[in-house]
């Protein structure tokens, strides 16, 4: 009796210990966003330029949804020329870029357009109604979406040429009706 | 009219121009602490371990700004918080549901503090019979508390 009870002292710290071992090897700025699969969350918004910008009007395109802001150092400053580059190289195959700009201000978030000479669609998310409504919680998150218009993939962080291609070839590949 | 009063106008002005091209229909009188109560569940996505309704940060206040024009919008509370938890997981509430894998969170303490105190218990229970049990009384030789007594007084 006594035996069992000394062994079932560090038996039961076994559980607790792994739990432990678990939950520190898990990042918890990581976490997995209910939006894949599902339809994107529509949304219109108003360029730099103030033209239009909704993604209705790109149904039928693999879209690549980039949520940036402009005191967003160094990750976005990174991420933008890559993003740029690969939006002139892609675009002519069915691909567009989105920017939406969040928590940010009009004349620092224009500078950055105009510094990395950025081509592709930008446009300010005034309220945080957009980056709500795709659970966005940090600068830089870019969303990949198929032809049908569905969320596919996440990336938080900068986005790299890798990463860009990858996801975007992918979504390419699909046989994908507008 | 004081300053405040005025401050409170124009506030209420822009809040009322903001909100109505969301909302097409009246507008009902939503109470701030409706908003507050849906707030107070949230996390703050950009900070740590703050809730929505206690963050300064902007975009918590964004957050708050949204829950309102929900309300506003004739939703229920429980749809409001519904709605971050299908954008942002159940992460994004600060007391995670009571069911599956999170029961972990709720049953883990209340176990910890039965084993605590059944140790505890236990312990104290073994100490205090310890105190209990006397040394058996020793037979000693009369001759022997004789002779120890006499050399004791001898000795000072």
């Amino acid at each position: 009796m006594r035996r069992l009870w000394r062994w079932l002292i560090p038996l039961a710290a076994l559980p607790v210990l792994a739990l432990l071992a678990y939950g520190f090897r898990v990042n918890p700025r990581d976490i997995p966003s209910p939006l894949i699969g599902r339809p994107a969350p529509a949304f219109g918004l108003a360029t730099f330029e103030g033209a239009p910008l909704s993604l209705a009007a790109h149904r039928g395109k693999v879209v690549v949804l980039n949520f940036w802001a402009s005191w967003c150092q160094p990750a976005c400053y990174e991420e933008a020329p890559i993003l740029e580059r690969n939006w002139r190289e892609y675009r002519d195959r069915g691909v567009v870029v989105v920017g939406v700009d969040i928590q940010d201000r009009r004349e620092p978030a224009e500078k950055f357009v105009r510094e990395f000479g950025l081509t592709f669609p930008n446009a300010q998310d005034l309220t945080g109604a957009v980056s709500v409504d795709y659970g966005v919680y940090g600068v830089p998150e870019t969303f990949f979406l198929d032809r049908q218009g569905r969320t596919r993939f996440k990336h938080v962080g900068a986005v790299t040429d890798a990463v860009f291609r990858a996801n975007v070839d992918r979504l390419l590949a699909e046989p994908g009706s507008p | 009219m004081s300053r405040l009063g005025l401050r409170l106008l124009t506030s209420l002005f822009f809040l009322s121009a903001a909100v109505s091209p969301v909302t097409a229909q009246p507008a009902a009188p939503v109470s701030e602490e409706t908003v507050h109560e849906v707030a107070a569940q949230l996390r703050c996505v950009v900070c740590q371990n703050l809730s929505v309704a206690d963050s300064p940060s902007e975009m918590a206040s964004q957050m708050r700004a949204i829950i309102r024009d929900r309300l506003a919008a004739g939703e229920r509370p429980a749809a409001v918080r519904q709605y971050f938890v299908d954008r942002y997981g159940e992460w994004i509430l600060l007391s995670p549901p009571r069911r599956g894998f999170n029961l972990l969170v709720w049953l883990f303490p209340l176990a910890a503090v039965v084993v605590g105190l059944a140790t505890v218990t236990l312990l104290v229970r073994r100490w205090t019979r310890r105190r209990d049990v006397r040394p058996p009384p020793v037979d000693v030789d009369p001759a022997m508390s004789e002779r120890i007594r006499r050399e004791l007084e001898s000795g000072s």
